[in-house]
């Protein structure tokens, strides 16, 4: 499945002239391990009150959330060709309520975490049983927002929240590590009251133990660090940062494609 | 104007369990019934203001009805692009409420003075600003906010201001409230400023000058239809507010005059300064130094008058 939302997403880029392409790559697997293993979800029900919510708080990954929502049965697959097209539903960034499934309106980072916050404050007012699970970039820890949603939850201890961080060492322009001093992310996390663990962020079984696994820690909300490369699945984009904003020509569509055909 | 907030709030919330209140680390003692009444709908969010409004859209975007609490500029201006994406732009019923609006809390500095703060969220797609005048428009305007279902920004003063009211107004928000009627001037007054409003109108009484004086709580939603009567009743219309000339009542006023073919009185904007006020002082002092006094509004309406 990730092989196929991995085509899908070229071919989205290609097709739309949308940038962000190795951002989308790269968070891939944790949308999968999420969408087809973590989350209590009915694609048909996706309003239910009672459902697992996920925000993408790394907007610019849009096309990954639109492919995974779509192969997952949220809304039908001929949706995505209208992926950022005049008129459409699929902007380059998600829009509130703009496709089923879409929980929250993203692109400007650092809000993300916080919305999660507050459904999970939901959740606990309400009595329902459901999690959020919330999806940065390692850039967007940039943002002091992040920070104070991070000392927030460890001190009310939200169980029900999961903040994944797509770690793939890269920011708009430059290496994550050497813009900010974010490195140990996950040790960071465990300081605000966090249960933190690194993850490989390709190995989608490893991803779907440790995303199940979060119920072990009932008084702390959890932080994956998933160790992530940047353009991932595609050999002359993986690690890459020229991919943050360029957009596959055909030639580089064939080639992108044949790389991750059907095995 | 505090207290009627907190009261009012915490007899709603016993009867809405949808109603969440949200506090930037602010209101010591003042929530203590609230909390009894609701313990796990009130949450210390800290100084942290960006998080609480985010966190507040994530609750109405859940079903529930956030009230976010805090000093005027921290939870207008320091987390703006929080209420514009998360709040305005997903179009969700949070309450948004500043105490402190303008220069109530003129004494702890410019950091404090909240001058600005009308014209920065007016301008946000859904939001409507709301402009209390004295404890019981306060009320009145937390029931009106927490009955409809958009997001409201409610600016308070602070607390102790004399009451212009007797009991609590009919209160809708975007319908001015005429609180006395008057010929040669109409005084469109929004928030705090509305007992200097009424003292005007008193005084230049005495000099046979007649002033409609107007409650203008709400600053977006316009009252057009107000303002139509307002520009035909009279030689004069001024807007009055503890808030910066530019981009507030007076500000909007002049945008929906230029849009008027021939209005029949002059508009008149009186506000605060295009500047910061560095001098030490309170509020009284503040106002002084702003010409917000009510021999100093009723002065400038005498020589707009000719």
């Amino acid at each position: 499945m990730a092989r196929r939302i991995r085509r899908e997403i070229v071919q989205m880029s290609h097709r739309a002239r949308a940038p962000h392409l190795g951002s989308c790559l790269s968070c891939v697997d944790i949308l999968v391990a999420a969408y087809w293993s973590a989350l209590n979800i009915d694609p048909q029900q996706p309003a239910a009150d009672w459902r697992d919510r996920l925000i993408l708080s790394k907007g610019h990954g849009a096309a990954a959330l639109y492919a995974t929502l779509a192969h997952r049965g949220f809304f039908p697959l001929a949706d995505l060709a209208t992926f950022n097209q005049a008129g459409g539903h699929l902007p380059e960034q998600p829009s509130p309520r703009g496709a089923p499934g879409i929980e929250a309106a993203t692109g400007s980072l650092g809000h993300g975490l916080s919305i999660g916050l507050g459904m999970a404050l939901a959740a606990g007012i309400q009595r329902l049983p459901y999690r959020v699970m919330v999806v940065l970039s390692d850039g967007e820890c940039n943002e002091g927002s992040v920070w104070e949603a991070a000392m927030f939850a460890g001190a009310h201890k939200l169980s029900n929240v999961i903040a994944v961080v797509d770690f793939n060492r890269w920011q708009a322009t430059g290496r994550s590590e050497e813009i900010m001093a974010l490195s140990p992310l996950a040790a960071k996390f465990t300081a605000f009251g966090w249960s933190a663990q690194e993850v490989d962020g390709h190995d989608i079984g490893a991803l779907a133990a440790a995303l199940q696994a979060t119920n072990c820690h009932p008084d702390q909300p959890t932080a994956l660090i998933a160790r992530t490369t940047k353009g991932k699945g595609v050999s002359f984009m993986e690690d890459d940062n020229n991919w943050h904003y360029r957009i596959p020509n055909d030639e580089e569509l064939h080639a992108a494609l044949a790389e991750l055909a059907e095995r | 104007m505090r207290n009627a907030f907190a009261n009012t709030l915490t007899e709603l919330a016993t009867e809405d369990q949808r109603v969440v209140l949200l506090s930037g680390d602010i209101g010591n003692r003042m929530f203590d019934k609230f909390k009894a009444a609701c313990p796990d709908r009130f949450f210390n969010c800290g100084v942290a203001e960006a998080n609480m409004m985010s966190m507040a859209a994530g609750l109405a975007m859940s079903g529930l009805r956030p009230v976010v609490y805090t000093i005027t500029p921290f939870v207008t201006t320091r987390c703006l692009e929080q209420i514009r994406v998360d709040v305005c732009y997903h179009h969700v019923p949070v309450l948004i409420v500043g105490v402190g609006g303008g220069l109530s809390y003129a004494s702890l500095g410019a950091t404090h003075h909240s001058c600005e703060d009308i014209a920065m969220l007016r301008v946000l797609p859904h939001m409507r600003v709301v402009c209390p005048g004295d404890a019981w428009e306060t009320g009145a305007a937390v029931k009106a906010a927490l009955g409809q279902d958009e997001p409201v920004y409610l600016r308070l003063g602070k607390k102790g201001e004399p009451l212009v009211h007797a009991t609590e107004p009919d209160f809708e928000i975007g319908r001015a409230i005429t609180i006395r009627d008057g010929s040669d001037v109409v005084l469109l007054s929004t928030g705090n400023l509305l007992p200097t409003a009424v003292e005007v109108a008193e005084k230049l009484a005495g000099e046979h000058v007649s002033v409609r004086v107007v409650s203008f709580h709400t600053v977006k939603p316009l009252d057009e239809a107000a303002l139509a009567d307002a520009f035909q009743a009279a030689r004069v219309v001024v807007t009055l507010e503890e808030h910066s000339i530019l981009g507030g009542l007076g500000g909007a006023v002049a945008e929906w005059l230029a849009d008027q073919s021939a209005p029949q009185a002059r508009l008149v904007r009186i506000g605060t300064a295009d500047a910061f006020l560095h001098e030490a002082g309170d509020q009284a002092h503040a106002r002084a130094c702003n010409q917000l006094t009510a021999p100093q509004i009723a002065a400038r309406i005498r020589s707009s008058l000719g």
